[in-house]
């Protein structure tokens, strides 16, 4: 093993991080050294934690250098442990406390309009990212690391799993592919995470691959706990999967894949690497992925399960992508993918029930509750027959709107005396 | 003479001196508590016997125009601060003074910048004894680690002509750099390569000083229109090649923000003022200069414009933003006390409705009233708020002066001051359970807008009220503080030595805090 490790970033541009460089000696015991933007206020605090991290690793002579510019505990622990990992081999885990109010799980259906991309390796993304309130956050794993920061990213994913708040987001985590995609499971299966994104997904086996992995982790840690605090894990039932349509084989293959587990939830595309893959460029219009968009909407809708768009990447754009949520809502899309916060409000709004159309839907609900209350099997609008797959959709509607704080709950009431 | 002497508690519960550079100062006492006795200072009274009849009052260069007008040691040296980082006059009054070896000069500045960090050579051979004024960045430094030889005292826009005003600070010369001039030295700041909108910071130099030099790279003949500053007061005039850089006065680097957490702030600080109601046709807002605040006239703007309602006026720093609100006919008046960018300058030179302030209209409290006081929305920013919203503009977290209090102090006295701050900046809470330095009593503070919710005063009852039902996330200052002390933890305070190295005077000229000297 290497003598010598670096972890982190520093330098310009970079905030609530850390660069640690650690250097394993034969004597002398630990020299540290710290330079820190908050060093009157958590000088002492960094100090000690850093010995505290060394001595549970068993480290008695090294050389430290630790360059901070205001990282959290949670995300100096990361770059210390991803920098012990590097120079000794250890099974122990160094893990921040779980909060309690990271707790939750996620239903099925819950609202997937927006999901937040966040890069694995940056933490001064993650603190905030909650309170944009994203129907779901990704700590990404995959592409927005670069390749020698994957194996640090995955102390700093884990740790942000347990101690960052994200105020109800659904927690989810781009995995890599292959090989490594299944390595990073074990970062993030024992800690909460709700949702798991496979990208370039292009056969049903890859998603077994997942969730065998899950089902080993799961067992694995039930029995054997090698850290500081206690692990809180999850049946692997209730760990979502949202494989990502990525290339024309998994475009050809998409119903299988969607239709593979009974933990899929959603199935998403990701146009950049399809449009590469055919050989062919991103345009607005979208006319080079109308078909894997529409067989991506197919292949969901005939599993049961959400079909969500992929991003939109300009993100000073606001109207073209006002206009791309439109599109996407028209194909039949649940949901899109997000890379900046702003672009949450205006997938929301738009993905949103219109005004019109809860209207509508609030008539066809009120007809459907009277025919219901008097015992009618037929749904009637003045003299017209509403079918019920226009009465389900109209109760969707009204529920996305109840939820989206578009509609009183009592709605109702105030309807019946009008 | 000591810098500092006889320390008292004052009403602030701060620890500051009554003797300041040898002369008495008197302890806050509480807002509108210390009531001012006797007359104004006033300047000698001059006769145009001993000044040109032609009116031309030019001197061959700025070492001459300084040594006529007395420079010598001890004296007080003012500058204005309208040319911000581009200012290259300042620095050149020292560079005189200590090639001709002058010293213990003290320097008046009514703001100072990173340009003049040249000015700390200065401090350290006792060419300069002390500065009064701001000291910001590498000045400040310099000050909190106990380097300057005098005390630094820190005033408001409105403090310093007040503190002139009321004789508190004498100025021997004041050297007023003006984009455009005429040889009898009339002056204003809205022509000339220089340009820079208003020259009001230098409006009590002009009155009060013994000796007043104007200094311009563009100079025309009598009369210079508009004179916002008065020939009448001047002594001599200077004409040199460049008086400033361009691009670092009117940078028109203040963009609206594009951080999406700080846009949050924007837009729940303009919700909170609509839910309160303090929007209304007629209404008036101070605009502040920074992304968030800028962000929040644009959301003002959106507002006004579905309502077809007007802001009767905006209280500048005036920018592009507020100038296009202007033109689209969202706000009446722009009183603008400082222009940060082209279309600021080009407004103020042609568009009767947007008028130079000076600190004696806008912020003088030793006056009858003044107009900060008539604003209904005031948007500020901190660097720290404690639990009694007392807030600090001046240090920061880990004891460091970096900071100057600018009008920041003055504008307090506005209907509903609002703060829209990030709980916490890479891992600096905000709120603390005692800022490090006061510069501004809770009691005149409503409201901090933080990312994770929404604090209102528990004095700002009216307020408190209104919001009972608001959608937004109102909580208390404390669930704010404990909210950013789970992330961050709790920070420790920087360890000061039993010294003085500069004080934070009140806007009644009243000693509200002490800056220590950092134990480094």
């Amino acid at each position: 093993m290497i003598r010598i490790a670096t972890t982190g970033n520093k330098g310009k541009g970079i905030r609530s991080d850390c660069f640690v460089t650690l250097e394993l000696t034969d004597q002398g015991g630990i020299q540290l050294e710290l330079e820190s933007k908050v060093i009157v206020m958590y000088g002492d605090s960094i100090r000690k934690e850093a010995l505290e991290i060394l001595d549970f690793f068993g480290i008695k002579n090294a050389r430290i250098r630790i360059e901070d510019s205001g990282a959290i505990s949670l995300v100096l622990a990361a770059r210390l442990e991803a920098a012990i990992k590097k120079v000794i081999n250890t099974e122990k885990s160094w893990l921040p406390a779980m909060l309690e109010e990271n707790l939750y799980t996620t239903a099925k259906e819950h609202n997937r309009f927006s999901r937040l991309y966040l890069p694995g390796n940056s933490p001064s993304l993650m603190i905030n990212a909650g309170i944009h309130k994203p129907d779901g956050i990704i700590l990404d794993l995959e592409d927005a690391v670069a390749p020698d920061k994957k194996d640090e990213a995955r102390f700093l994913v884990r740790n942000a799993l347990c101690g960052i708040d994200f105020y109800g987001a659904e927690r989810m985590v781009r995995i890599n592919q292959g090989e490594r995609g299944l390595e990073d499971l074990e970062y993030i299966i024992p800690y909460n995470v709700n949702l798991i994104l496979l990208p370039k997904c292009e056969t049903a086996e890859q998603v077994h691959a997942v969730n065998n992995k899950i089902t080993d982790i799961v067992t694995r840690h039930a029995s054997h706990v090698t850290s500081n605090s206690s692990l809180v894990t999850r049946p692997a039932s209730r760990v979502w999967l949202m494989p990502i349509i990525e290339s024309a084989l998994g475009v050809i293959n998409a119903y299988q894949i969607a239709n593979s587990a009974p933990n899929i939830v959603a199935l998403a595309i990701g146009l950049e690497d399809y449009t590469a893959d055919l050989g062919t460029r991103r345009t607005a219009e979208g006319t080079e992925s109308f078909f894997a968009r529409s067989m991506v909407v197919n292949a969901a809708r005939a599993a049961g399960i959400q079909p969500i768009d992929s991003v939109f990447s300009d993100v000073g754009d606001m109207e073209g992508l006002r206009q791309n949520v439109l599109r996407s809502k028209a194909l039949g899309f649940d949901g899109m993918g997000c890379i900046h916060p702003r672009q949450i409000v205006v997938i929301h709004e738009t993905f949103a029930p219109t005004p019109d159309e809860i209207e509508k839907a609030k008539k066809i609900v009120f007809a459907f509750h009277k025919a219901q209350e008097k015992g009618l099997g037929v749904v009637a609008l003045g003299t017209k027959m509403i079918d019920p797959p226009v009465v389900k959709r109209a109760l969707n509607t009204i529920n996305l709107a109840l939820k989206m704080n578009k509609l009183a709950e009592n709605w109702r009431e105030s309807y019946e005396q009008i | 003479m000591n810098k500092f002497d006889k320390l008292v508690t004052n009403a602030a519960g701060r620890i500051v001196p009554t003797v300041i550079n040898g002369k008495p100062a008197i302890p806050y006492m509480g807002v509108g508590k210390y009531k001012p006795e006797g007359f104004r200072a006033a300047p000698k009274i001059a006769s145009c016997a001993d000044y040109p009849a032609d009116g031309n009052k030019v001197i061959p260069s700025l070492k001459e125009a300084l040594l006529k007008a007395g420079l010598r040691d001890g004296i007080t040296i003012s500058t204005h601060h309208h040319f911000r980082n581009g200012d290259l006059v300042a620095t050149q009054i020292f560079d005189i003074a200590h090639e001709l070896g002058i010293k213990d000069l003290m320097w008046f500045p009514s703001a100072s910048f990173p340009c003049h960090e040249p000015m700390t050579k200065y401090l350290e051979d006792g060419t300069i004894n002390r500065i009064e004024g701001s000291m910001n960045g590498a000045l400040g430094k310099f000050t909190s680690e106990g380097k300057m030889k005098g005390l630094g005292v820190l005033r408001s826009h409105g403090g310093r002509y007040q503190a002139v005003q009321d004789g508190e600070v004498h100025i021997d010369i004041a050297v007023i750099a003006a984009p455009t001039a005429d040889p009898f030295g009339d002056a204003n700041g809205v022509n000339g390569s220089a340009a820079c909108g208003p020259l009001g910071f230098a409006l009590a130099d002009s009155q009060y000083a013994d000796k007043v030099i104007i200094v311009t790279d563009n100079l025309i003949p009598f009369p210079c229109l508009p004179w916002q500053i008065n020939g009448n007061y001047v002594d001599y005039v200077v004409v040199l090649d460049k008086i400033g850089i361009p691009e670092k006065i009117v940078s028109g680097t203040t963009e609206i923000t594009k951080s999406p957490d700080r846009l949050l702030l924007a837009e729940w600080s303009a919700k909170f003022c609509d839910e309160a109601g303090l929007i209304y046709d007629g209404f008036s807002f101070q605009a502040g200069a920074g992304g968030t605040a800028l962000s929040i006239g644009i959301y003002f703007s959106e507002i006004l414009r579905e309502r077809k309602w007007k802001a009767r006026f905006a209280r500048g720093g005036s920018n592009k933003y507020l100038v296009k609100m202007l033109e689209e006919g969202l706000v009446e008046y722009i009183l603008d006390g400082q222009t940060f960018d082209l279309d600021g300058v080009r407004s103020m030179r042609e568009n009767p409705h947007h008028t130079w302030t000076s600190p004696f209209t806008s912020y003088n409290y030793h006056s009858k009233g003044n107009f900060s006081s008539m604003v209904d929305i005031v948007i500020l920013g901190a660097t720290e708020v404690d639990v009694n919203f007392n807030a600090n503009v001046v240090t920061h977290s880990d004891g460091y002066l970096l900071h100057g209090i600018g009008g920041w102090q003055n504008t307090l006295f506005g209907k509903c001051v609002i703060l829209p701050i990030p709980l916490f900046r890479d891992r600096m809470p905000v709120i603390r359970d005692a800022v490090t330095t006061i510069c501004g009593p809770g009691e005149l503070i409503d409201v901090i807008v933080t990312e994770r919710g929404i604090a209102i005063n528990p004095l700002s009852t009216d307020l408190i009220e209104k919001m009972k039902n608001s959608s937004l996330p109102i909580k208390t200052i404390e669930e704010l503080k404990a909210e950013a002390e789970k992330i961050c933890g709790v920070p420790a305070k920087p360890k000061f030595a039993d010294e003085v190295v500069a004080v934070v005077k009140w806007v009644d000229g009243t000693v509200l805090d002490s800056i220590w000297r950092v134990e480094g």
